[in-house]
């Protein structure tokens, strides 16, 4: 199988799945507006458009069947970015430059496996402070602080945690810098670039990951908002 | 022309007598260095002085020295070709450096190219990728008339930009990941751009990724070093279209 026997098809796997997890990313970043849109504008009768949100997700087999997905996706780029480092590092060789680095590459190319681990974490973090309580907790049956579907209260309440906000602003660094080099990257191994193109796609990855990353950030905002 | 001024020059050069013997660096002098010499002819003193000690001269590549035929190498100062962009080490001169200063030299770092003796590291994977499919299988006969066959502009640029890739190795050196895409890229963009070349496409694109992955060369994570290094400024669109062609002959499969 190509995709796993060629350097490009792995490469094209590492594309595939990053690129889809973006597109993720995006449809996230634009349903956690939503908990924006409620601390901006909070309806009369005190209820949230945020909770209609996660009740519409919540256990149902389409959120249960996307999660398994994101899950197939996120052990594959994982796997694959394991796997494609242990490579290079044998094609490099055991003896290194004594003097190297002088070459002006950009910081995030350079770090791509580091940043990814730090994602890793912080979404190990993002897991235990929402899924762990919102999906699972509704799945198995676990009484919370909140109900399940209560997202409002529950990002209201992780975002007023000091150490979690620290968390989040490193993961939102790490993610601002990944997708700053991936998702033009994903597009150079598809073959989608070319010589005009590829300035285009450097400037789409920054644009793209600043708007996904602001996003995500306004969300803490409002929570802090909202917690005063 | 500048004026001619001399240097002297501190050399940190890499020494290592086989491939499988231990290497290390070792520290020369070399002193009335003049600014209008070639770095090699800055070398070629070097050798000069030790073969007059009965000392073993260093050993590295070099031939054409007019930057056309891909032979020399050298990873001067932590940059392959030394410090000057879209050279390469044959055209670099030493009124680039100053005067007490010191020059690292060391061989190519990847296992692809493993070291033979001192700078000199065999790079005749290369040749092998070449072989692989890195030409034309059919009987061209003569050449055509003018015109005879049409081509853009712009496609007969690219290849020609393309072929410029004199594989030197500079790219795999300079790459963190001992890639060879950007070589492989090339050959391959010089012949897929063409009408001649683009009836075996497929089969040679699947043909030298598949002898560039058995000969453990790395995997491409576009940090663009490759690029930046070349010292005929290949692009990394030649890699775009190396993935594009590869993907399509596979999927064609």
């Amino acid at each position: 199988m190509w995709l796993a026997s060629s350097s490009i098809g792995r490469k094209v796997v590492m594309s595939v799945t990053g690129a889809s997890l973006v597109l993720f990313l995006t449809f996230h970043m634009l349903m956690n507006l939503v908990y924006v849109y409620d601390v901006a504008f909070p309806a009369a009768d005190g209820t949230h458009y945020y909770d209609k949100v996660c009740e519409f997700l919540g256990t149902n087999w389409y959120a249960l069947l996307g999660t398994a997905g994101l899950g197939v996706l996120v052990v594959f780029h994982l796997c694959y970015a394991f796997w494609l480092t242990v490579q290079n590092r044998k094609a490099r060789g055991n003896q290194r430059y004594a003097v190297s680095g002088k070459q002006p590459v950009h910081w995030a190319a350079k770090n791509m496996l580091v940043l990814g681990i730090i994602i890793l974490c912080g979404l190990f973090a993002h897991l235990a402070h929402f899924w762990a309580n919102m999906m699972y907790a509704e799945l198995a049956g676990v009484e919370g602080q909140y109900a399940p579907t209560a997202g409002f209260d529950w990002i209201t309440f992780q975002f007023s945690q000091p150490l979690n906000i620290a968390i989040y602003v490193v993961w939102f660094a790490a993610i601002w810098y990944h997708l700053t080099h991936g998702i033009w990257s994903s597009m150079q191994t598809l073959g989608l670039n070319g010589k005009q193109w590829l300035d285009r796609w450097i400037c789409i990855s920054y644009v793209w990951a600043t708007i996904i990353v602001l996003g995500f950030a306004a969300v803490v905002v409002a929570a802090l908002v909202q917690g005063m | 022309m500048g004026k001619e001024s001399f240097l002297n020059v501190n050399l940190k050069v890499w020494r290592q007598r086989g491939p499988k013997e231990k290497g290390e660096f070792k520290t020369y002098r070399v002193e009335h260095v003049s600014t209008e010499m070639s770095f090699f002819e800055m070398m070629d003193t070097l050798n000069e002085q030790l073969i007059n000690k009965h000392e073993e001269p260093i050993v590295f590549d070099h031939d054409c020295r007019e930057g056309i035929c891909g032979t020399c190498s050298l990873y001067i100062n932590g940059r392959p070709h030394g410090i000057d962009n879209a050279i390469t080490t044959c055209q670099l001169h030493m009124r680039k450096f100053t005067n007490e200063c010191t020059i690292t030299v060391e061989p190519w770092r990847s296992a692809g190219f493993p070291v033979i003796r001192d700078l000199m590291v065999d790079r005749s994977a290369f040749d092998k990728i070449q072989q692989a499919g890195g030409y034309t299988s059919i009987n061209c006969g003569a050449a055509q008339d003018a015109n005879a066959i049409l081509i853009s502009k712009v496609d007969a640029d690219e290849a020609m930009d393309s072929a410029s890739c004199i594989g030197c190795g500079a790219c795999v050196a300079a790459c963190k990941n001992g890639s060879a895409m950007l070589f492989v890229s090339a050959k391959v963009s010089q012949f897929a751009l063409l009408p001649q070349g683009r009836v075996e496409a497929a089969r040679r694109a699947k043909a030298m990724v598949a002898k560039m992955d058995e000969l453990g060369f790395g995997n491409c994570t576009n940090t663009r070093a490759c690029e930046m290094e070349c010292p005929k400024s290949v692009k990394i669109s030649n890699i775009a279209r190396l993935n594009r062609e590869f993907i399509k002959a596979k999927l064609a499969d």
